[in-house]
């Protein structure tokens, strides 16, 4: 872990109302770690990404991210939505879905198609330039989504259960091609799911929440080698201890008790 | 096809047997004498010169309203508080049928094209308004959330997200405006305006004339369809893609 973390929840509250989702959530992720955040429905993971996002404000306390106070989204911070269907443009094609970003980064358009080319090549897509998400399977349209958010040259991917809805198969392909993506860039993650599997097999560390309010009841470090192979570090003596210790905690957590 | 054409062929049939039977009448006329006055009027060059003044008004008056409905839902639609505060003027003047407007109109703008412009406009403004609003706000939350992580200006974001996203609901609206547009300035022709279709209608029917009357009422009934079928080939065009997009969702 690198002295100086990217991305800083200090003892962050956020209530709905009478409702706090987040008590006093604490911790840190450290640039280029790949920080996997589970828990229970309920528990806040998603919000507590959003928080981070900038897409809603804390109502106590706050994120930093780079040592700065995070008040609205920004452009190095890309967010992977879980439900990609709806956060592509229907009425573009691949390449102006990537296109987007790139138009608001501010990208000369004549140097556009060429970035564009790069980022579908990158997550396999190239060919299908010029379809529209409606003509791409789940997985596809979720690789099309990663290519928009590596648009905006990102310091930090915050992933929301991005792989959430995809069936088994495309699902490790996708942890796959992740990894590698955060290899080549360095992008810190943030990465939510609620695959405790896929915290693990993903994470340098995980951190599991607990519900009402949110908070850490948890914290885990992963240390597995890399690169991680979907069948012998699923495998691995330790893979299988972490599993069992946060399968004892998302139980216990789920019962509403301390574990 | 060709089954459901037997049915207005026979009352076509049947009509025409009924008027003849019936002798001379001061209301209804048989329709091959329809179809006479119809040929007459077109060679006469008469109802070609009813036809631009009919709509002219009607493209004007829509063009107006629909542009001012536009504006005003697009701006409704994404800024609440702005909303808020027209509501209650809104609800207040949409019910106003647009011809009771035609005195206040008649009075403000004499007779003319002035008059049936503004009336069809005032009409036309609503379905816009209405169904843009509804439009903007139906606009996929994600989409906007995807406009705020990538920062868009307010600009940046009509243009590529709301606009886009709106667009085909709008257009489907704008048919609709296109056949209150037609409904509204034959309207005022038939009840003050000395010009166009519906005058027509008016001074062939005060001249003892059922046939030319029934000939004006026959091509109201074929431009509206002309109309109508255009704005359907438009609208294919523009959201063929589109249009295809939202089924398949």
């Amino acid at each position: 872990m690198t002295p100086a973390p990217l991305i800083a929840f200090r003892s962050v509250d956020l209530a709905f109302g009478d409702h706090l989702v987040l008590g006093k959530l604490s911790f840190e992720i450290g640039r280029g770690e790949i920080v996997c955040v589970v828990g229970p429905s309920g528990c806040g993971k998603t919000t507590a990404l959003r928080v981070a996002a900038g897409l809603i404000a804390p109502t106590r306390g706050e994120v930093a991210f780079a040592g700065a106070p995070v008040r609205a989204p920004r452009r190095d911070v890309a967010i992977v939505f879980q439900d990609y269907s709806k956060a592509l443009l229907p009425w573009r094609t691949a390449a102006g879905n990537v296109s987007l970003a790139l138009e608001a980064m501010g990208t000369p358009r004549g140097r556009r198609r060429e970035r564009i080319d790069a980022l579908l090549k990158r997550v396999g897509l190239f060919a299908f330039a010029d379809k529209y998400p409606s003509q791409m399977s789940g997985g596809m349209q979720q690789r099309l989504q990663i290519a928009r958010c590596l648009a905006q040259e990102p310091a930090a991917l915050m992933m929301d259960e991005p792989f959430g809805a995809l069936d088994a198969m495309t699902r490790q392909s996708l942890q796959d091609e992740m990894l590698e993506i955060a290899r080549a860039t360095k992008a810190t993650i943030f990465f939510v799911t609620h695959d405790l599997e896929e915290a693990i097999y993903l994470g340098d560390r995980v951190v599991g929440l607990m519900p009402h309010p949110g908070r850490i009841g948890i914290e885990l470090s992963v240390d597995l080698p890399r690169p991680r192979d979907q069948v012998t570090t699923r495998e691995s003596p330790e893979f299988l201890r972490l599993r069992h210790k946060l399968y004892d905690f998302i139980h216990a957590s789920e019962k509403g008790g301390r574990p | 096809m060709q089954r459901a054409l037997a049915l207005p062929a026979a009352l076509v049939a049947l009509a025409e047997i009924g008027a003849r039977a019936h002798g001379p009448s001061d209301s209804i006329a048989p329709p091959s004498a329809v179809v006479s006055a119809l040929l007459e009027a077109l060679a006469d060059g008469s109802l070609a010169g009813a036809t631009r003044d009919t709509l002219v008004s009607a493209f004007g008056g829509l063009a107006i309203g629909a542009g001012l409905g536009l504006a005003l839902g697009v701006m409704l639609g994404s800024l609440r508080p702005l909303d808020r505060l027209l509501e209650p003027t809104i609800e207040l003047m949409r019910p106003i049928p647009s011809v009771a407007v035609i005195p206040i109109a008649l009075v403000a703008l004499g007779f003319g094209y002035r008059l049936e412009i503004a009336i069809v406009a005032f009409a036309c403004v609503w379905p816009l308004l209405l169904l843009t609003r509804a439009a903007v706000r139906g606009v996929e939350p994600r989409l906007i959330e995807v406009a705020r992580a990538l920062r868009l200006s307010p600009l940046q974001r009509t243009a590529k997200i709301v606009a886009p996203a709106a667009l085909p609901r709008i257009f489907v609206a704008l048919r609709l405006a296109a056949g209150i547009s037609l409904v509204v300035a034959v309207t005022v022709e038939i009840a003050v305006n000395p010009q166009g279709l519906g005058y027509g209608v008016m001074t062939a029917g005060q001249a003892l004339r059922p046939d030319m009357m029934l000939a004006y009422v026959v091509w109201i009934g074929i431009v509206g369809f002309a109309f109508n079928a255009a704005l359907v080939l438009a609208q294919r065009r523009l959201f063929g893609k589109a249009a295809g997009v939202e089924a398949a969702r």
